[in-house]
């Protein structure tokens, strides 16, 4: 039997997880196309120093990196709450991984295409609105979805800061009720069951796109 | 900013990376032995033996490391099975990594050209010389690279064991932070040399990358 507090406190800390792991990947993908964007534009010294970004904080590890945010950036007079340290880890960390999904797939752009762009009188801006973009980002999004998991499956580093979320939640429980293994399993259960979600919406997002366009 | 902490508490720290090093190298080793069987197993065509395996391999690679950590460190005590938390971290750092690596290694295999195992039955290799000296060098050369991206996670995913107090990298830079409040100099010591491992291992698998396209796997 599953008792109602049980319930409602996995209820919650499932929330916070998909909370935070949400405004991760929203404010991760816009960085990361900045960041991508900003590599592939071949500009001296910050080309190098995204480069060189990017590969540091792609070797560090989400736990790691959430405590140097949490305890790091009060020692230099900035404030900031388990919740709001957990959300800006999070981004920090996938900004890395999607900026090189976005540069391997602007990388791999037809040449021809954006030139074409140009020579029908298109801006920089305008070519990447309607042209590159368009397309981008549906070959971009099997590698995403991808990230997306590995990103909630980092996402518990933020209990180790104090965030509530679904593992601190099963923590809780058990330390409460002396009862570890409802808890764990059922917290275990949901993750797979949004995991195995987020897999199921990929296939689908793709399929139709394959339907409508004839091509992913 | 007070780096002479860094001096001062560097045998610290510097045992917490050799403790980092050492943890991933045995549970990657063990894991690469215990992810061929399940290769293996995940290659046999009868669905009795490979349904199960399909689920714990998927059900492993889609909850957080961390989740299962706890499942070994809380709810196995409750089964009359207590181990420290030195084991606890160890096996389930093998555990969780096996699963990557046997899915690794089954793709390595279900793409390695049918032609490579009838040529060498067609030389005389048959059983055991055939999978040792025809199949598992080719899987091992175009799996490498793959292989070796998932020892980065692998290190990464290391720095969970500090929530169960192994004394890895992660566990001794937060020890002393703690200590003499030095979080920015001390976490940013410790990312710095987790850069520098993930780099080493990155550097080995561009030489493997090398290896694998010169041997003709892509």
């Amino acid at each position: 039997m599953i008792s109602w507090t049980l319930a409602v406190e996995l209820a919650r800390g499932t929330l916070t997880t998909m909370v935070i792991s949400l405004a991760g990947i929203a404010a991760g993908m816009l960085i990361g196309l900045a960041l991508a964007l900003l590599r592939t534009a071949r500009l001296p010294v910050l080309t190098q120093a995204i480069a060189i970004y990017i590969s540091m904080i792609r070797a560090t590890p989400v736990v790691t990196l959430a405590l140097l945010v949490f305890f790091g950036l009060p020692a230099v007079g900035l404030a900031i709450g388990p919740f709001a340290a957990g959300i800006l880890t999070l981004t920090i960390n996938t900004s890395v991984f999607q900026a090189e999904i976005w540069r391997a797939q602007l990388n791999d752009f037809p040449r021809g295409q954006r030139e074409a762009a140009y020579a029908a009188g298109m801006t920089d801006l305008l070519a990447f609105r309607r042209i590159i973009f368009p397309q981008v980002w549906r070959a971009a999004l099997p590698a995403l979805v991808n990230e997306m998991t590995l990103l909630l499956k980092g996402s518990p580093a933020v209990a180790v800061i104090g965030v509530v979320d679904l593992t601190r939640v099963a923590v809780r429980m058990s330390s409460v009720t002396y009862e570890p293994v409802k808890p764990f399993l059922l917290a275990t259960l949901i993750y797979i069951v949004i995991v195995l979600a987020l897999i199921a919406a990929q296939r689908t997002i793709e399929s139709t796109l394959v339907r409508r366009y004839g091509i992913l | 900013m007070r780096f002479e902490v860094i001096i001062a508490e560097w045998s610290t720290l510097a045992a917490g990376f050799a403790t980092t090093i050492w943890i991933c190298a045995l549970s990657g080793a063990l894991s690469l032995l215990l992810a061929l069987p399940v290769a293996a197993l995940l290659m046999v065509r009868r669905a009795v033996i490979v349904w199960p395996v399909r689920a714990m391999v998927d059900g492993l690679r889609a909850i957080p490391f961390l989740m299962l950590v706890f499942l070994g460190y809380y709810c196995l005590p409750v089964l009359g099975l207590k181990f420290s938390s030195w084991t606890c971290g160890l096996v389930s750092l093998t555990i969780y990594n096996t699963a990557y690596f046997g899915e690794i290694l089954r793709g390595a295999w279900a793409h390695l050209p049918r032609e490579q195992e009838d040529a060498g039955r067609a030389f005389g290799f048959y059983g055991f010389a055939l999978t040792r000296r025809i199949i598992l060098p080719q899987i091992f050369i175009s799996a490498g690279p793959v292989l070796g991206n998932q020892i980065i996670t692998l290190i990464k995913n290391s720095a969970f064991l500090m929530v169960i107090t192994i004394p890895e990298l992660t566990f001794a830079a937060n020890e002393v932070q703690a200590i003499y409040f030095t979080p920015l100099e001390t976490l940013i010591v410790a990312v710095l040399l987790y850069w520098l491992l993930c780099s080493a291992v990155e550097g080995i698998v561009r030489v493997m990358d090398r290896v694998a396209v010169v041997r003709g796997h892509e």
